[in-house]
C-alpha cells in the first residue's frame, strides 16, 4: 500500500554511492566536457576537480525518487520539471542522500482517475552539503492518493 | 555557447544541435538504471499504459539534449581553434527552469534538437562572468515540438579577460 501523499509530507531519498566508473560513463555517454571525464583538466577548472554531470544528478534524483515514491505510486508520467538547481558539484564517492517534500496534491481536472503530486526533491553529501534541489509534478493513480 | 565570450553571443539565433534516434534498446537502457516505472523498461507494461507504448524517460530526453549540445559545441570551438582564436573556458550551469516534456518519445523516433540564446548579463557577483540563458528545444520527425526547457551557462566576458 503507497503512502498516502498530502502537502507536508517528507519522504527519505537515497542513500546513493557516486562511484567513479558510473560518473564517468555517464558523462562520456552524455555530456563529456573535460571537468566531467578528465581529472587534471577537472583539478583546475571552476568545480575544482572531477565533477559529475548535472544531468546525472538529476537522473540520480529521479532513480531515488522512484524507489522513495513513484514506483509504489503506481507513477503516470510528468509534464516536466519546473526547477531544478546544481547548487555545488557531486564528486566522486559522493554519498548522496536526501528528502522528497510534497507541496500539493490535487485531482487532474481533466482526467478524474489521476491525482497531481507537486514536489521538491533536496540531495545533500554525508557533510549535509546541499548539492541540488529539483521541483516537479508526477500523477499518480488517484486511487493511491 | 558556442564557444565564445559573453559579448560574442548573438541573442535570438536559432542553432540545430543535432539528432537522437530513440530505439528500444537505449530507452530501455536509460530507465533501468535511472527511472524504472514500467512504461519506460517493458514493452508489455508500456503497451498496456496510458500512452500505448514503451516511452522514454523524460530526463533521458534531456540528457540527449546535453549530448548533442556538447557534440556541436565541441566542433564549434575546434574550428574556431583551427583559426587561431582564443577560447574562454567553458562555465558551469546553476540549473535549468520550464522543463517540458511536451509528448511521449517513444522508440524509433527521432528527434533533432536547437538551443537559442535569449538572454545575456554580465554578473556583478563574479567578476569576468556573465550569465547567458537559452531556450531549448526538441522536435520529432513529424515536427512536433516534444520537449523544451530553458538553460542558463556562466560564459566568461572579454571585459576582465585573465
Amino acid at each position: 500500500m503507497p503512502v498516502q501523499p498530502q502537502v507536508g509530507l517528507v519522504l527519505p531519498l537515497g542513500p546513493y554511492i557516486v562511484t567513479r566508473d558510473e560518473l564517468l560513463e555517464f558523462a562520456q555517454r552524455f555530456d563529456p566536457q573535460a571537468f566531467h571525464i578528465d581529472e587534471v583538466a577537472a583539478k583546475s577548472s571552476v568545480l575544482g576537480g572531477l565533477a559529475a554531470s548535472g544531468w546525472h544528478t538529476a537522473s540520480i534524483m529521479m532513480r531515488l525518487l522512484c524507489d522513495a515514491y513513484f514506483i509504489d505510486a503506481d507513477a503516470l508520467g510528468s509534464t516536466g520539471i519546473e526547477e531544478m538547481k546544481w547548487l555545488k558539484p557531486v564528486y566522486v564517492d559522493d554519498v548522496l542522500s536526501g528528502e522528497m517534500l510534497v507541496t500539493g496534491v490535487r485531482a487532474s481536472a481533466s482526467r478524474p482517475d489521476r491525482c497531481i503530486v507537486n514536489f521538491d526533491a533536496f540531495v545533500w553529501d554525508a557533510k549535509q552539503e546541499q548539492k541540488a534541489i529539483m521541483r516537479s509534478m508526477v500523477f499518480i493513480n488517484a486511487s493511491n492518493a | 555557447m558556442m564557444g565564445m565570450f559573453l559579448e560574442e553571443i548573438v541573442l535570438g539565433r536559432r542553432i540545430a544541435l543535432g539528432e537522437c534516434r530513440f530505439t528500444t534498446a537505449n530507452m530501455i537502457a536509460y530507465a533501468k538504471k535511472f527511472d524504472p516505472v514500467g512504461f519506460h523498461v517493458d514493452e508489455a507494461a508500456g503497451k498496456a499504459s496510458f500512452y500505448g507504448a514503451l516511452t522514454a524517460a523524460g530526463l533521458h530526453v534531456s540528457a540527449e539534449w546535453m549530448a548533442n549540445f556538447v557534440r556541436r559545441n565541441t566542433i564549434a570551438r575546434g574550428a574556431l581553434a583551427a583559426k587561431g582564436k582564443v577560447l574562454p573556458e567553458v562555465g558551469p550551469s546553476p540549473g535549468f527552469k520550464n522543463m517540458r516534456w511536451l509528448k511521449p518519445v517513444f522508440a524509433d523516433d527521432v528527434i533533432s534538437y536547437f538551443t537559442t540564446a535569449a538572454h545575456k548579463r554580465l554578473l556583478a557577483s563574479r567578476p569576468g562572468w556573465g550569465m547567458v540563458t537559452g531556450f531549448n528545444e526538441g522536435v520529432n520527425q513529424n515536427g512536433v515540438l516534444v520537449f523544451s526547457f530553458e538553460s542558463a551557462v556562466l560564459t566568461r566576458s572579454l571585459s576582465r579577460q585573465r
